[in-house]
């Protein structure tokens, strides 16, 4: 349990997908234009995130590993999860067209976004069990929903401030990210195992 | 004589990574060596070529509705043959890189060329789109590492596979490690895109190419 605990600690601030990885930054920087769409993505990577985590390890251990296909690992995830989130957004449509209609649009973006088919490729690298692996993609989108919404926060602010006018747009939004991921720093400094006594 | 102006058009004029702001993410991974920059500039262009080349030749059989997921299919197959190449014959940087290896099936710039040019222009036309694009992301990611890898090392040219050591610019205790981690990566494009922007003052296009980055996605 408590090894859980630090896998979802560790992928939300210790190794964010966004800041430590650099995974995701298209749609980081595209859609943290303002506060609501940003919500409205968040929402659909954390579900995306950990649907994909599950889905791509049941691909890997009871298809690939078996049959001996490790070498077909990128193309049948990038498949597996573009054909999911074309799944979901059936499913969300048919099911309850009011969620759909706050992260409908979102979902066709996260096909594109690193971070998800970075997720499924890690779990295999870093030879997870299936619970690690769903735990490690949910916190992997906190982690990035966290810092998505807090850029959005910070960059609303930013759009009565006077910007110099060859920072304005993506050159200052790089300088906060980074300044955003030198605080993010900090708690790679954390020893998560001698915090809770393991 | 239209091939080399769609060829020259991707080096700098519509650079992927600095007028049209996709492909970030291994453009900052990649940039902490110009080794690594070189590597992974010419994997992506390997696989930006051969994927315009294929969808190029196969757009009329392939169906509107299911294109995206056809491409993504042609694509991944030219990653896995980069990655298992890389793995075999430059086992160092295939390290380093990493995961970012297979990651390049979801580099927006690929994918952006096999939908907004392969598959509407001849074959000819697309090789030499892809060859310029490809050119110009390695270009790109090759100036981030000159100002990185020498701030992050005090070394330039460091490559462990060919058995490089390196020229030594600046004294090992006034290297600043932090611009190796992403933060750097983040600032030194921040600083440059600026950089960019004033001396040309293009801002204005790069706000249409960042609006066009957005919706491209979809």
């Amino acid at each position: 349990m408590k090894e859980l605990f630090i896998i979802l600690l560790s992928t939300i601030l210790v190794n964010n997908y966004m800041l430590a990885r650099i995974m995701g930054t298209c749609p980081f920087i595209g859609v943290s234009n303002q506060f609501d769409t940003a919500m409205g993505m968040a929402a659909a990577v954390i579900f995306v995130m950990s649907l994909a985590a599950a889905v791509t390890w049941m691909v890997q251990y009871y298809l690939l590993v078996p049959l001996g296909l490790g070498f077909l690992q990128t193309v049948s995830f990038i498949l597996v999860i573009a054909a999911l989130v074309q799944l979901i957004e059936m499913i969300i449509l048919k099911m309850s067209p009011t969620l759909y209609r706050a992260l409908g649009i979102y979902l066709p973006l996260i096909t594109t976004n690193c971070a998800v088919l970075g997720v499924a490729v890690i779990n295999v690298r870093e030879g997870y069990n299936f619970i690690q692996a769903v735990i490690s993609g949910t916190g992997g989108g906190i982690g990035f929903s966290l810092v998505l919404i807090a850029m959005a926060a910070l960059r609303e602010k930013l759009n009565t401030a006077p910007i110099a006018k060859s920072f304005q747009g993506f050159p200052l939004a790089l300088i906060i990210t980074a300044q955003m991921a030198m605080a993010f720093l900090g708690f790679s400094g954390f020893n998560l195992e001698k915090l809770f006594g393991l | 004589m239209s091939a080399f102006k769609e060829f020259k058009k991707g080096l700098w004029a519509e650079s992927p990574t600095f007028a049209m702001l996709i492909g970030m993410c291994p453009a900052m991974i990649s940039s902490t060596a110009v080794s690594n920059a070189v590597g992974m500039g010419l994997a992506a262009t390997f696989v930006l070529v051969f994927s315009n080349l294929f969808i190029s030749a196969l757009r009329n059989m392939i169906p509107d509705k299911i294109r995206i997921p056809c491409f993504i299919v042609v694509i991944a197959t030219f990653v896995t043959i980069v990655d298992l190449s890389m793995a075999a014959y430059l086992p160092d940087l295939h390290r380093i890189l990493g995961v970012f290896v297979p990651l390049i099936v979801v580099n927006c710039i690929i994918l952006a060329r096999a939908e907004a040019f392969a598959y509407k222009n001849g074959v000819v036309d697309s090789i030499a789109d892809g060859l310029g694009m490809g050119l110009g992301f390695t270009l790109a990611v090759i100036i981030l590492a000159i100002i990185r890898e020498p701030i992050a090392t005090g070394k330039i040219l460091y490559a462990k596979d060919f058995g490089f050591e390196g020229i030594k610019l600046i004294p090992a205790k006034f290297a600043a490690a932090l611009v190796d981690k992403p933060v750097g990566g983040f600032m030194t494009l921040g600083f440059v895109l600026a950089s960019i922007n004033g001396i040309t003052s293009r801002s204005k296009k790069a706000k249409q190419a960042s609006a066009a980055c957005a919706a491209k996605e979809v």
